[in-house]
This record gives structure tokens, sequence and C-alpha cells, in this order.
């Protein structure tokens, strides 16, 4: 069957099972969005309001369904704004497929008109990435794209088609790929090292996990209760890692790094065995690395080989796909409980709650509504079945550090990469994703302001997200490290805010603003209530910290209260 | 952790766009890479690189990981000096009357090892295989004398231990 390249396009998305992708037509990828108008019954493709937020809400529709997010962009502009996006999935591990159009072959290096270099520049941030100048290449191309945006460690895929080969036919038949010869995303399984490391865990006295995000993205969440459960090991999560296990779970201590919680941080430098269960080692995780668990024996079950002794020195290191090395190792632990050791980080958590979280979620001598007491309000009302995405910056720290979730794949955060403006565009693709599932957008008024023509998108397609702003007129998190470590002064950080509301509304989104706390509930409930998009703006305390905090280049045991 | 001369290897498919994004590792961690030489290998189809970098085993090991990581990088191997049979080669080009009124000059090729591979009218062509160093003293020795061009490639290099990368193949197909 000869099809154009521009169909065959479209028709891979749809062998992919693909449904539904965001993106922003232009010159060079016009051919391709004639075919979208004509497939429209089959693929949905959302307009958003610039090519940023069409990486973020692929990125935000595959963090909370498990699938590929597709992108799409046209040549020049549109594919450089991807470029952000692309990389906060890099860091974050997402699998993206993003197609970008791309001059006729005939002008490629010529200083075309919107012609950009977007294979050089996307290199160092794709996991893969390829221009594809002939139609022939297509669905080969296209196949391979997915296959490795979604096997191994998960990563973006960049293709760029240059205008001439969706203008070409091509005899089109479409075969999914299933290995690459160069490529070996799943390591086999060294079941003496499953065993190595059950002996290990087996003996220790104060044994502690620590979870990341490998965990939600091999679905292993099932095996990571069944291991926590059986050995009575404490466990603690990235900021990643968050909603893989519940957070009421008796055994759930909390988070680690930087604004984490204070017994995870400080018992990390007291536990003898750490287990990393799919996480990297972040700098904003351990503090300063001289001076990270080094009494602790410490197994890594990672899946990245080039992980694995990046950071922190390894006793044994389990490389495989968690969910399968937790299946072989769960057989070889023995039922215990760790009761004196969990004990500890009872205790320290007492200590965190008198020193830091009592005061925050219940503010006294006369402040005004703190960001923890809005996200405890949200937790009342979604009972901890919403998905939260949030922004970057102190907002992201409280959502973080507060939000309660009863099931997995409900935290959707710029971790690695820390893009403001990541979650409204985020939050649209995880509720477009997940459209039965409540979904929330806590965002600072900074950040807001970094992908705020996206309420156009919201608009257009009337998805029933909730939107959060937390307002201290301020770039919080930059003023606190002044406050902190610059003596006060505030260099570009006082924010003067439009009427967030009104803009709100000119968007035709039902907008409200609470200012006092005895009005917070009623706002909440009904922002949840609701059944389209709601926008609440809360006018928090402008000067509050986030702590703990471990500062910068300090270890974990020096974790700060106030 | 001290730095050292390492030699990586990478085999790779041969692809568009892949010496761009092997470079880029380097980059990134703002490491120089001190010479670069890409060709065929054994295998067919498959690219072989042999990069030289100094820094400490610790980053070594890094980048090479990195470098594996790529979905086009088949595998990569790094090597200290002792472990590798390695070589250079360089082209000098003098001009030809030199021959014949600097004597000597003759004698400096054949004690060097070095072979005259194109006279000229105007200029002849010394070319020179060998270690660094020595092709960095036959330079010393020709210096005098006026050299119009000079030219030094990347180190080639092969491991005294087995690379199997056949084998691998063969177990990925």
């Amino acid at each position: 069957m000869k099809i154009t390249g521009a169909e065959a396009v479209i028709r891979c998305l749809l062998a992919e099972g693909v449904d539904l992708v965001y993106g922003y037509p232009g010159g060079a990828i016009m051919p391709v969005y004639d075919e979208l108008y004509k497939f429209q019954d089959q693929l949905h493709h959302v307009l958003v309001r610039h090519e940023q937020g069409a990486a973020h809400a692929a990125q935000g529709f595959a963090r909370a369904t498990g699938k590929v997010g597709v992108a799409i962009a046209t040549s020049g502009p549109g594919a450089t704004n991807l470029v952000t996006g692309i990389a906060d999935a890099q860091i974050d591990s997402t699998p993206l497929v993003c197609i970008t159009g791309q001059v006729g072959k005939h002008l490629l290096g010529s200083d075309a008109f919107q012609e950009t270099d977007i294979i050089g520049i996307s290199t160092p941030v794709t996991k893969w990435n390829y221009q594809i100048t002939e139609a022939h290449e297509i669905p080969e191309i296209i196949a391979k794209a997915f296959y490795i945006a979604r096997s191994g460690r998960p990563g973006p895929v960049l293709i760029d088609i240059t205008k001439n080969a969706q203008f070409d036919e091509l005899d089109f038949c479409y075969e999914k790929c299933t290995s690459i010869r160069s490529y070996h995303p799943k390591p086999v399984l060294n079941l003496q090292k499953v065993q190595e490391a059950a002996n290990i865990i087996n003996n220790a006295k104060k044994p502690y996990i620590i979870f990341g995000q490998g965990v939600i993205l091999s679905e292993a969440e099932e095996q990571l209760k069944a291991l926590v459960e059986k050995s009575g090991i404490p466990a603690a999560w990235t900021i990643l890692g968050l909603s893989a296990l519940p957070t009421n779970h008796p055994l759930n201590v909390g988070m680690v790094g930087m604004h984490g919680n204070y017994g995870p941080n400080v018992l990390t430098n007291e536990c003898d065995v750490l287990i990393a269960l799919g996480m990297r080692f972040d700098d904003r995780v351990t503090g300063n690395l001289a001076t990270y668990a080094k009494q602790a024996k410490v197994i890594h079950f990672e899946i990245d080989p080039a992980e694995i002794d990046k950071n922190v020195k390894t006793e044994v290191a389990v490389l495989a796909d968690i969910k399968e090395a937790l299946t072989a190792l769960i057989p070889l632990i023995d039922k215990k409980s760790h009761d004196s050791w969990h004990n500890e980080f009872k205790e320290k958590y007492e200590i965190e709650l008198d020193a830091v979280i009592n005061e925050e979620l219940a503010p006294t001598n006369g402040k005004g509504i703190s960001m923890g007491e809005t996200i405890e309000m949200i937790n009342k009302h979604s009972n901890g079945d919403a998905i939260m995405v949030s922004d970057v910056g102190q907002h992201q720290m409280f959502a973080c550090r507060y939000a309660k979730f009863n099931t997995t794949k409900s935290n959707v955060t710029s971790g690695g990469l820390g893009t403001m403006g990541f979650a409204l565009p985020a939050a649209i693709g995880a509720k477009m994703g997940m459209p039965e599932r409540e979904v929330v957008a806590i965002i600072g008024d900074g950040g807001f302001q970094m992908n705020i023509q996206e309420l156009g998108t919201i608009n257009q397609t009337k998805v029933p997200v909730k939107i959060v702003v937390l307002n201290n007129e301020f770039l919080g998190m930059v003023r606190q490290w002044q406050e902190l470590f610059f003596d006060n002064r505030y260099a570009s950080t006082v924010m003067v805010n439009p009427n967030f509301c009104a803009i709100a509304e000119g968007y035709y989104i039902k907008a409200k603003k609470v200012t006092q706390r005895e009005d917070l509930d009623a706002a909440v409930a009904e922002m949840m209530a609701s059944k389209d998009s709601y926008f609440l703006e809360v006018m928090v305390e402008k000067e509050n910290n986030v702590f703990p905090m471990i500062p910068t280049g300090a270890s974990v045991s020096e974790m700060r209260l106030s | 952790m001290e730095n050292k001369t390492f030699t990586i290897s990478v085999y790779s498919e041969n692809n568009v766009g892949l010496l761009n994004r092997i470079s880029g590792i380097f980059l990134k961690r703002h490491i120089n890479i001190l010479s670069l030489n890409v060709s065929e290998s054994e295998i067919e189809n498959v690219s072989r690189f042999i990069i030289v970098v100094d820094t400490t085993e610790k980053w070594v090991k890094n980048i090479v990981g990195q470098i594996e990581k790529q979905i086009e990088v088949i595998k990569a191997f790094y090597h200290v000096d002792e472990e590798t049979i390695f070589l250079e080669s360089a082209l000098f080009k003098i001009q030809s009357n030199l021959l014949f009124d600097e004597r000597q000059i003759q004698n400096i090729i054949k004690e060097s090892h070095s072979e005259i591979v194109t006279v000229s009218r105007d200029f002849f062509v010394i070319s020179k295989s060998g270690k660094r160093s020595e092709i960095e003293e036959l330079h010393a020795k020709l210096k005098p004398f006026g050299i119009m061009q000079f030219v030094r490639s990347g180190r080639i290099s092969v491991s005294k231990s087995k690379m199997e990368i056949s084998t691998l193949l063969v177990d990925l197909k």
C-alpha cells in the first residue's frame, strides 16, 4: 500500500496505541497536521499554546499513565521550544516521543527559513534522536523511537522529519521494534547477586530502604510493599519515588533529601545496610557525598549500569529491572521486625513535629495561611486519591512533604531539572491520561507565570484540572536562600503580580481567591467538587521558609530544623 | 585520585550523529579529548573509536558507562598505556634542496626509522609512525632546518587482552 510519509507517521502512532498527542502546527510539519485532520476521530490532537507546554503535557500524561507521551512541533522555534521539556524528561526518565518537522532535505544546512539543527541541539538531552530524510525510513525509525523511549530506563526520543519525507510516498508496513543489537535495555538478573543482597539484609541490625522512581517505572509497587512488610525495614522515598508506597503505610518513614524529613536524612548515617531501590543518589538526596552513609553497606538495585558506583560505592549491585529483582529477592528474605530501629524514626519524627510540622500545619502568632496547611486541606478533600502535579520551588517541597497518597503514579513533579512552568501543562496531560482521577496542580506565583498561556489549552479542551496557586508574591525558594545565605538581599525575587483570578476568568475558568484562613476549607471543598476546571489562588504568608533543610555541601546528618 | 592517560575504545554502529553524542559526554564533564580516531573495526559495519584522555580512573569509568549507554554503542573499554599497543603517525613536509644542502637530514631519517614517501622539485615528505616521544624527537631534530608543514594523527591502539565484540554481536542476534 503506497501512502505518504505524513500518513505513515499517523499510522505508526496508531499502531503504537497512541490516541492522544500534544502539539502546535507550523510550516515544516503541515503535511503531518493535514493527516491529523483526516484521522481526528482516531487520534486526538491537543493544541497547546506554546511547544514547551506540549512537551510538559506529554510528560504529565506519561508520568500519570506509564505510557509514552507524544509531542509534535514544527521546525526551528517549534523544535527548540520543546527542548526544556525534553531535558526535563531525560533527567526524570520519562518516556516521550517528540516529532519535529524539518525543512526539505535539499535545504538542509542552507540556513533556510525556520531551519535549526535540532538533532545537534537535542543530542545531549535525548536518549536517542534521528533525522528522517526519506519517507521509507519512517516506519522503522518510529518503531525504534517507541521501543527506545519505553524500554530499560525510559527517556525522551526526538525524531526530526524533513518535509520531503512527509510528502513522498512509501510502501507502508509497520512492525514493532523488539530489539536493537547495540542496545540491551534489560540486564539479565544475576541470582547470585540477589542471594548476596539477601544475606546482607537478613544479617542487618539497622537496615534501611530508600526507593525511587525506578519502582514506579517498573511497576514494582506490590513487590516493594511485600518486601517492606516481610522484612520490617523502614522505607523512605526520593521525591520521584513518592506515592510508590502509600504515605500512610506504617513503615513509610518519609522523604529523603534537602527538604525531606528529619529522621530519614539523619538516620541515613546510622543504618548499617542501605538498600537503594531504583534511585540514583542525586546530590539533592545525598548532600555531601564524602560523609554520606559511610558506615553502611550499600545495596543498589538499579536498571542503568551507568548509575552503579557513580556517586555512592556499593557493596552489592543488582543490575536489573526492579520488579524482577524484588520478585526474586522477597522469598530469600527472613520475616522480621525492626521495632527499636523503626522507633528511632518515630522519635526523630516527634522532634520534627515539634520543631517544624505542627507550626506549618497550624500556624500560630497571627501568621497568614501557610503552604503546608493548604496542602493538608487538599488532602482532607481529596482523601489522598488525587494526582498532585507540583511546579518547582517552596510550594513543591511543601506539596511533596505534606501530600497524602494512596495510589502510585500520583505525584507528578519536575525533580531532576527543576523546571518552573512544568505543572500547569503537566497537569493537563495527567488529567487527559487519567480522566477518572482528580488532578490538582500546585503552583507558585512565579512558576504559574512561566507557562500561564496553557490556560488557553484548558479553556479550549475544557479539561477539568484544578489549579491552586500558592501566592507569596515572591520567588520563594530563591528568597529563602537569599535570607539564609545572602544576608536578606532580595535580589529580583519580589513579584508584582497581576490579578490572577481575572486572568483565569478571562479564559472562562471559574476562579476564587482566598486570603483568610477561615475561608480556605470551603474554597478547597468547592474546587474539589467542581465538575469543571477551577482556579484557586491562596494568598500565603510571604516569608515562610521550608524546613528542615540540608544546606548545600552539608552532610545529611547536619540537617537543620530551623 | 591521580590523573593518567587512558585509551577509550568504543565499538559502535556506523551512524550519523554518534560522534556528536560521544563527544558531548566529554564536553558535559569539561574533559579535553587529547586525540580521537574513528575507523572501521575488525567487524563489518562496526566502527571503532579510539579516544585518548587525561583524567582519573573514577571519571573514565563514569565516562565509559555513559558512552555504553548510548543506543548505538555496542561496547566500550578503557585501558592504561601498559595494556595496549599504540602508535601515532606524522607527516613532515620539508624543502627539497635541504636534502642536498643539509646532508645530516638523511642520517636523521635513517636513524629515526622514518621514510620518505614522496620527493618533488620543491619539497619532500617524511612519514613516521611510532610513539609520541619518537615523533616529538624527530620533530625537534628537523625543526632547525625548517618544517614547511607538520601533522600528527590521533592515537590508534589495540589492546593486549581480548575485546570480545564478535561474540557479543553473535549473542545479540
